[in-house]
């Protein structure tokens, strides 16, 4: 990928600023959510869009690995199926989830399983294609010795690519990998880069913005924000973390250079080893990492901060969600 | 204004002077509040409690939630015990106390600046160069003053010391502050015998006594009455030992910061503390304002819906005022790191309690929050609603040596309809 050509290839302005997207498991379409309560389908190659009602901001989206059901995860704790190709959407199956927010969603590798986490500390796993609850992980009892659960609001999930386990990460920066079949918490630890209370404020920042693994399953990716100054002020700098997913140990922090302000909201993995991040907060730039090298090998800037990333499918774009309303979609290297 | 209380008094000199200071201070000399306004208030015990937020709590967040708009956020309105209002979903369990409390969702105090937001919600006026007014917890020590009792009257926690905040009231009236621990200081050194300091006491009162018998003045009567006032506290220096609550209620209350210092003020307030003030910080959320009142307003719920309930089942709340406030709102627009940003333009507050009318709704906001489109009222007439509520006259005045210094700004007036 020749990402010092990046540039922008599509721009769609919506009526209210972004806080979500994903392509479709075609392509074809970015799904994004916006704070106006609603999920929009853009075509972004013919610029047609359609409405989603979810009444709730919604930050998390997944798919069937065949795309044509679209799960949304709300703040308001309510998961939704729909229709992803419907000309006028109404929802399939509403779920009351979770107790408070849905902060991400995740699918299994086989498409079978659909995972939900949030503000409740439950890692709950539904039948994607009926919606019917499958199992809920709660972690081992509070006040036991060593226990391993969640102690604060969980932010992020993704399934190992094995399809064995699946890993969990909270506000506090803990990260959990859990056994699918057992629901018994399997490790924990700790991205100590990644939260941090800040004591004049008196506030816990941090959390996983972005969790994801590579193509085969051997390193774990960790995006948000670390060398916080000022919690309350968003002043503190991207990161993306590498782990070791076998040993859980720390292989690198990749950091933008120079330093930016904010939030690394979005990740990715190319197939070819490059790290993108998108990142928003004081402005906001597209990061992108050579793997192994912690200082960032080329930033291009956005118009406006940068809230969510997503790869597509065929890896030559990544749509990117705006605070601006604009959802921009970026080619990774030279003009075709 | 030359602040009269800082003229060399024996009462200033006092107050600087640790905890022995600090508890002299608490009796003496000072403003003389007019006869008819104090007589039969201190048979009321009336008292107040604020609790303030700092930084500047979002009313988005709590009190006047805007579900559904451009401004809204993502949280969700929740129903309360009072029918038809409906205060944030961060805050569920101070939701089932509404029928006690009131909002007035309708303030414009014309400012973005935590100073002179801080100085305008708690001294009831504009901040102007040169002129010193009370606090209001100085206004409301002196003006329910329990004149037999050797605690201060003025508490804030968290904090220790005394500040400088009674200007002309002098520092008797100045908040003292309080962290669950008895004041240092305040037992018998453990190389002094009990007999010897008895006698060390009882010889000092002699002293004393003979002094006075030739050259009595007021500031001698004081000097010894501080001196005995400060000997009964040392008595009570367990009013100030929180570990003295039972640990469920620690417990219920939570073990965090502001858990134990709620239990802290119902502590004070039991012990007939007529102003105590609990700070929660911080809610300067320019940043993810969501996620930061996600997480603090949860710390705030459960304790202050214990306060307000054992305050209901002891029988203290018709005679207590509540107020809970901020030195602003948030700006309704959120900002590109989802944070909301200083707005005193048309933000809310919460208070119940003794002459506030329950379950009240007072002033109104436009359908996105970003103007007063209903009685509006700003800091001072908060001011006067407050005093007025304790049951003061507060178009009244103190005479200062001789000159008539008003409790509240005269250009405002209480919100009437909000007291019963």
């Amino acid at each position: 990928m020749d990402f010092i050509k990046t540039h922008i290839e599509f721009d769609h302005k919506h009526t209210s600023p972004l806080v979500s997207c994903r392509f479709s498991p075609n392509g074809e379409n970015v799904f994004f959510g916006a704070e106006d309560y609603k999920v929009w389908r853009w075509n972004w190659k013919e610029d047609t869009k359609i409405e989603f009602k979810t009444d709730a901001w919604v930050m998390s989206l997944a798919f069937s690995n065949d795309g044509e059901t679209l799960i949304t995860g709300g703040y308001d704790g309510r998961l939704m199926w729909w229709s992803s190709t419907a000309d006028s959407p109404e929802p399939i199956r509403i779920i009351d989830g979770h107790e408070g927010w849905i902060r991400a969603l995740a699918v299994s590798p086989d498409g079978k399983l659909l995972a939900s986490v949030g503000n409740d500390r439950v890692i709950r796993l539904w039948n994607l294609a009926d919606g019917t609850s499958v199992k809920e992980f709660h972690g081992q009892p509070e006040g036991s010795e060593g226990a391993i659960r969640h102690a604060s609001y969980i932010y992020n999930v993704a399934f190992h690519p094995e399809g064995k386990s699946l890993v969990t990460g909270d506000l506090m920066g803990q990260l959990i990998e859990w056994s699918l079949d057992t629901g018994v918490p399997q490790r924990a630890w700790t991205a100590e880069s990644l939260s941090k209370y800040d004591t004049g404020f008196r506030a816990q920042i941090g959390g996983f913005r972005s969790l994801l693994f590579n193509s085969d399953g051997s390193k774990l990716y960790a995006s948000g924000i670390t060398n916080v100054s000022n919690a309350f002020a968003g002043i503190g700098n991207p990161s993306i973390v590498e782990f070791d997913w076998k040993e859980g140990k720390q292989l690198i922090e990749y950091l933008s250079k120079p330093k930016l302000q904010g939030v690394a909201w979005g990740a990715a993995v190319h197939s070819d080893g490059t790290i993108i991040g998108a990142h928003g907060g004081s402005n906001g730039n597209l990061m992108f990492w050579k793997p192994g090298e912690a200082e960032a090998a080329f930033q291009l800037k956005l118009p406006q901060n940068a809230r969510a990333l997503h790869l597509h499918p065929g890896e030559e774009h990544v749509a990117v969600a705006c605070s601006d309303g604009h959802l921009r979609i970026y080619r990774l290297g030279p003009k075709a | 204004m030359k602040s009269f209380a800082m003229c060399g008094s024996v009462e200033h000199q006092m107050a600087r002077r640790g905890f022995l200071g600090i508890m002299g201070g608490a009796i003496g000399l000072g403003a003389t509040l007019p006869q008819s306004l104090t007589a039969g208030l201190s048979q009321q015990n009336k008292q107040m409690l604020v609790v303030f937020l700092s930084g500047g709590v979002s009313q988005l967040e709590s009190w006047d939630p805007k579900p559904m708009t451009n401004t809204g956020g993502p949280f969700r309105a929740i129903p309360t015990a009072v029918p038809g209002i409906h205060i944030s979903e961060l805050l569920p369990k101070t939701a089932q106390h509404m029928d006690k409390l009131s909002l007035i969702r309708s303030i414009n105090t014309r400012n973005g600046d935590h100073g002179k937001g801080s100085y305008q919600m708690q001294y009831g006026r504009n901040q102007m160069p040169g002129l010193e007014f009370p606090h209001l917890g100085a206004v409301t020590a002196r003006s329910l003053e329990r004149s037999n009792s050797p605690l201060p009257g003025n508490i804030r926690i968290p904090g220790g010391g005394r500040s400088r905040d009674a200007a002309y009231l002098g520092p008797r009236f100045a908040s003292v502050g309080a962290d669950g621990k008895p004041p240092a200081n305040s037992t018998r050194h453990e190389s002094l015998l009990s007999e010897a300091d008895q006698m060390r006491h009882a010889f000092q009162r002699r002293a004393n006594e003979r002094f006075l018998s030739m050259r009595r003045t007021a500031e001698t009567d004081l000097y010894t009455q501080s001196y005995e006032q400060a000997m009964q506290l040392m008595d009570r220096r367990e009013v100030f030992d929180l570990t003295k609550e039972p640990e469920a209620d620690h417990v219920r209350y939570g073990n965090h910061d502001f858990g134990q210092h709620c239990l802290m003020a119902r502590r004070m307030l039991e012990n007939d503390v007529p102003y105590v003030q609990v700070s929660h910080t911080n809610y300067d959320t320019h940043n993810e304002n969501f996620n930061f009142h996600l997480e603090q307003l949860a710390e705030f719920d459960t304790p202050f819906s214990c306060l307000i309930n054992d305050l209901h089942e002891r029988g203290q709340l018709s005679s207590t005022l509540v107020v809970v406030m901020s030195e602003f709102g948030r700006t309704p627009k959120i900002n590109v790191r989802y944070g909301r940003d200083h707005w005193g333009t048309a933000w809310s507050i919460c208070l119940g309690g003794a002459g506030i009318q329950p379950g009240a709704v007072i002033g109104k906001t436009n359908d996105n929050g970003t103007q007063v489109i209903d009685r509006e009222v700003n800091h001072g007439d908060l001011f006067h609603t407050y005093l007025s509520a304790v049951g003061l006259d507060s178009s009244s005045s103190f005479n200062i040596n001789g000159r008539e210094l008003p409790l509240a700004d005269p250009a405002h007036s209480p919100i009437h309809e909000l007291i019963r």
